[in-house]
């Protein structure tokens, strides 16, 4: 018989609470590292969206799974951090001639995608996003990406944030915010490949 | 229809996934996209990308399985 994990009453225990938190820990870390680029800002915020969850258990209504919930705890922590972030300066100037050439290394002066560059299969992505090891991958491209682009990234693709709250958030333009992202999804599409496939193909 | 080159062909699938598109952009990306097979993988990696953050997240959310039975874990 399937019984329903979340009812409340499964949650009045403290140690039942704590069991759950404490599963769901490695996973809440790895996506605080992914979005806040700094261990131990991670290990912080991770922290306080348990002891926060663990408190305010009276607000868990029911109306999600446990786990959902307490993610949803974690994004607004993490969106608290990024802003103190901005505020103590951490985020560098936008413009990255750098990151330019980079991106524009994958074409021709045509636009024609370089030969080398060209994209290729991944294969089926329901197995590529199950598999353990293309989310080591994603996690050292992700980490290989520059500060600036892979924050937008993560607000983006992680946070699930509109393009219109990035803008307020960083305090760039919506179009500057969409060059951003493309040229991050250029990069990551390209570590990505050569780490994915690589493997695959030895 | 403007006829693009791939470089500009991923600034429109990489768009899309951010903020709808025009008809005049949605027809030059279709139309390339069908002549493109780069291109048409460079899309579905772009998808990939963008439901990652979802796939994480539904992977952080399973609730705990270690202590029940694991019978009842089929997505
Ligand atoms: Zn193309």
């Amino acid at each position: 018989m399937v019984e329903s994990l979340d009812s409340a009453r499964d949650l009045d225990s403290p140690g039942e609470r704590q069991r759950r938190l404490e599963a769901i820990r490695p996973r809440l870390l790895a996506f605080a590292r992914l979005q806040l680029r700094d261990a131990s800002e991670a290990d912080d915020v991770v922290q306080e969206a348990l002891i926060t969850a663990f408190e305010k258990n009276a607000d868990f209504a029911g109306r999600s799974g446990y786990e959902t919930w307490v993610f949803g705890i974690l994004k607004n922590k993490i969106l608290d951090a990024l802003r103190a972030q901005k505020r103590r300066g951490k985020w560098q100037p936008w413009d990255d001639d750098g990151v330019e050439a980079a991106v524009e290394r994958q074409f021709q002066a045509t636009g024609r995608w370089q030969n080398i560059a060209r994209p290729r299969s991944w294969g089926d992505p329901e197995d590529t996003l199950t598999s353990e090891r293309f989310w080591q991958v994603f996690d050292s491209c992700m980490i290989a990406l520059p500060d600036n682009i892979a924050r937008i990234f993560t607000m983006r693709e992680l946070m699930g944030l509109s393009t219109r709250q990035i803008c307020e958030e960083a305090g760039i333009k919506e179009n500057n915010c969409w060059v951003i992202l493309h040229r991050g999804r250029l990069l990551l599409r390209a570590c990505l490949e050569k780490g994915w496939l690589a493997e695959a193909d030895s | 229809m403007k006829m693009v080159m791939c470089r500009e062909a991923t600034r429109l699938m990489s768009k899309r996934l951010d903020s709808p598109l025009g008809i005049q952009e949605k027809m030059t990306l279709k139309f390339h996209l069908a002549m493109c097979g780069a291109c048409k993988q460079c899309n579905k990696q772009f998808q990939l990308m963008h439901e990652a953050g979802r796939a994480l997240e539904s992977q952080a959310t399973i609730p705990s399985s270690d202590t029940d039975d694991g019978t009842d874990d089929t997505p």
